[in-house]
């Protein structure tokens, strides 16, 4: 990391965390929990199908596990409220161990076809939600115990476990690119077969960031769980989810660290504002498609790499 | 002398067609071994068998006094064989600089090490510098002309320390003055130690810098020797020229 690189992430996190104690409005700060998780997500997903190169659509089935790992856990009782906030880490650490064999199989695949084998992850994932009653509620869902904090600052906790997150996302994105892990990464994506020919540990970096993505992309939706307070499977585990992080950090720019976020700054308000102005008709999703369309039209390599190319 | 790579009814078969059939021969240790042979005779594919690109349907290797049993390309390349490719392959997104450091053979424990460390970079310095191609180091590998390209993946190859190097067609489409580099490098880098087995069509280079020369015809060696006599031989103008 550049001196210049730790100023603006201090400067930028700094600003983030005095917003709450500033904005009035409830909308305002629930809002920024969104457009803070989807950073986050995006920022983990940009790990896998930025840095690596691997389309993952199956992130929303890590996302769900993590919600669901927090909603069993903490069905009767949240204790001081923090309770599911610490068990984060171990859910992390659990997905992302747990997903080693699957993205071992899954990363043998490429470009199109790894992304039809991660979605095939996704779905199944999904059946399994609606399907084992005993674990997931089914259809009807899993409710959470409310969290005991005061209400005028009720949002504020989640708000700030989500930037820690979001925070955690972004190091471990920095961590990696400057290192040698990073540096082989940048190999894989360029030239998967050169790369084995040189001697890099292909298999073993995708693998490491697949885990670091998925473990990270667990403990959002945990916090996620927790704030709503009662998930489904089509919400818990949701393709809308999944391709909310691959378009964010498209729009931002794969590779980048600023990015993801510039893309979630750009789209979880845009998204909010067309679901609030065409109403619940769906109609939204179309006005979403089509800032897609003129996205990938305009600016196929994403904001950032479009910017510094014109510098 | 020692023999440094073996290969024994080395086979591979696409479909109907045998690329490569009981195609045996050795690789002395600090020789440069020439690979010739028409045309669509197997050279490419041998090197794909040898360095784990491609499964040999049957055959054996023997690397380095040992068997190599399943070969796979980042394997055999941290254990001293490392090839380059017809085509220059390089990776374009990363600078002169990281191609040679991403190819120094890193073990696991190098992996949480800085991107590029100083000593890295120093290393790969050096290693420009002898190549001619150190104002060019912090340049993205994607502006570089092909021939630079070719130079770079030999230079990137060499940083860890091989014991041998299989070139193809190391000046396929270069300059005449870009041959003459690359056979400059090739033998400054045998005479300090390195092994090369050298698949080439530029005859005049490989009678030049090569010995012994294998021949390859339809997939299996149809002559092994000295370049003059491999010159001679009714069997290599046969499969040259066709009768």
């Amino acid at each position: 990391m550049t001196p210049a690189g730790a100023v603006r992430g201090a400067a930028f996190f700094g600003a983030l965390c005095v917003v709450p104690l500033l904005v009035g409005p409830q909308w305002v700060l629930n809002l920024l929990i969104f457009t803070v998780m989807y950073a986050g997500l995006a920022s983990a997903w940009n790990l896998v199908g930025g840095y690596a190169g691997y389309p993952s659509l199956g992130h929303a089935a890590f996302f769900g596990f993590g919600a669901y790992a927090v909603a069993i856990i903490f069905e009767n009782d949240v204790g001081d409220g923090y309770a599911p906030f610490r068990t984060l880490p171990i859910i992390g650490l659990v997905v992302a161990v747990a997903v080693l064999p699957v993205a071992w199989i899954a990363m043998r695949t490429r470009a199109d076809v790894f992304a039809i084998v991660t979605i095939t992850l996704l779905f199944i994932a999904q059946t399994l939600a609606f399907n084992l009653r005993s674990v997931t509620g089914g259809a009807q869902g899993r409710s959470i115990a409310p969290a005991p904090f005061p209400v005028e600052t009720y949002d504020r906790p989640f708000y700030y476990a989500m930037l820690a997150l979001l925070a955690l996302a972004m190091l471990l994105s920095v961590a990696i690119r400057d290192s040698k892990a990073g540096l082989s990464l940048a190999a894989v994506r360029s030239d998967e077969d050169k790369a084995h020919g040189v001697g890099v540990h292909v298999t073993g970096v995708k693998l490491l960031v697949f885990a670091v993505s998925a473990g990270i992309t667990a403990m959002i939706g945990g916090v996620w769980a927790y704030y709503v307070g009662f998930i489904y499977p089509q919400f818990a585990i949701d393709p809308l989810v999944t391709i909310g992080m691959v378009l964010m950090c498209f729009l931002g720019g794969r590779a980048t660290l600023w990015g993801p976020v510039l893309g979630a700054a750009i789209l979880v308000p845009a998204q909010q504002f067309l679901a609030y102005r065409l109403g619940a008709s769906q109609l939204y999703l179309l006005g979403y498609a089509a800032v897609f369309l003129i996205i990938m039209v305009l600016l196929p390599r994403g904001i950032l790499p479009t910017l510094r190319r014109a510098r | 002398m020692t023999t440094l790579l073996e290969v024994q009814g080395l086979t591979k078969s696409f479909g109907g067609v045998t690329a490569v059939d009981d195609c045996s021969f050795t690789v002395e240790k600090g020789s440069i071994t020439g690979l010739i042979g028409p045309n669509g005779s197997g050279k490419t594919t041998v090197f794909n068998l040898i360095t784990g690109y491609l499964p040999a349907d049957s055959g054996r290797i023997f690397f380095d006094g040992s068997e190599v049993r399943r070969p796979h390309p980042a394997r055999l390349y941290r254990h001293g064989l490392c090839r380059t490719f017809q085509q220059a392959r390089i990776f374009p997104e990363l600078t002169v600089t990281e191609n040679l450091v991403v190819a120094a053979g890193h073990g696991w424990r190098d992996l949480v090490g800085a991107r590029v460390s100083a000593a890295d970079k120093r290393t790969a310095r050096k290693l420009l510098t002898e190549f001619g191609l150190a104002e060019l180091a912090g340049m993205t590998a994607a502006k570089l002309s092909y021939g630079q390209r070719k130079l770079l993946e030999f230079a990137a190859v060499l940083m860890s320390r091989p014991k041998l190097v299989l070139l193809d067609e190391p000046t396929a489409g270069v300059n005449p003055v870009m041959i003459e580099t690359m056979e400059h490098h090739i033998r400054a880098r045998h005479a300090a130690g390195t092994t090369f087995l050298i698949v080439e069509h530029d005859m005049a280079l490989v009678m030049r810098l090569c010995s012994p020369v294998v021949v390859l015809d339809r997939g299996a060696p149809i002559m092994a020797g000295l370049p003059a006599d491999v010159q001679q031989d009714p069997l290599v103008l046969d499969a040259y020229l066709g009768a």
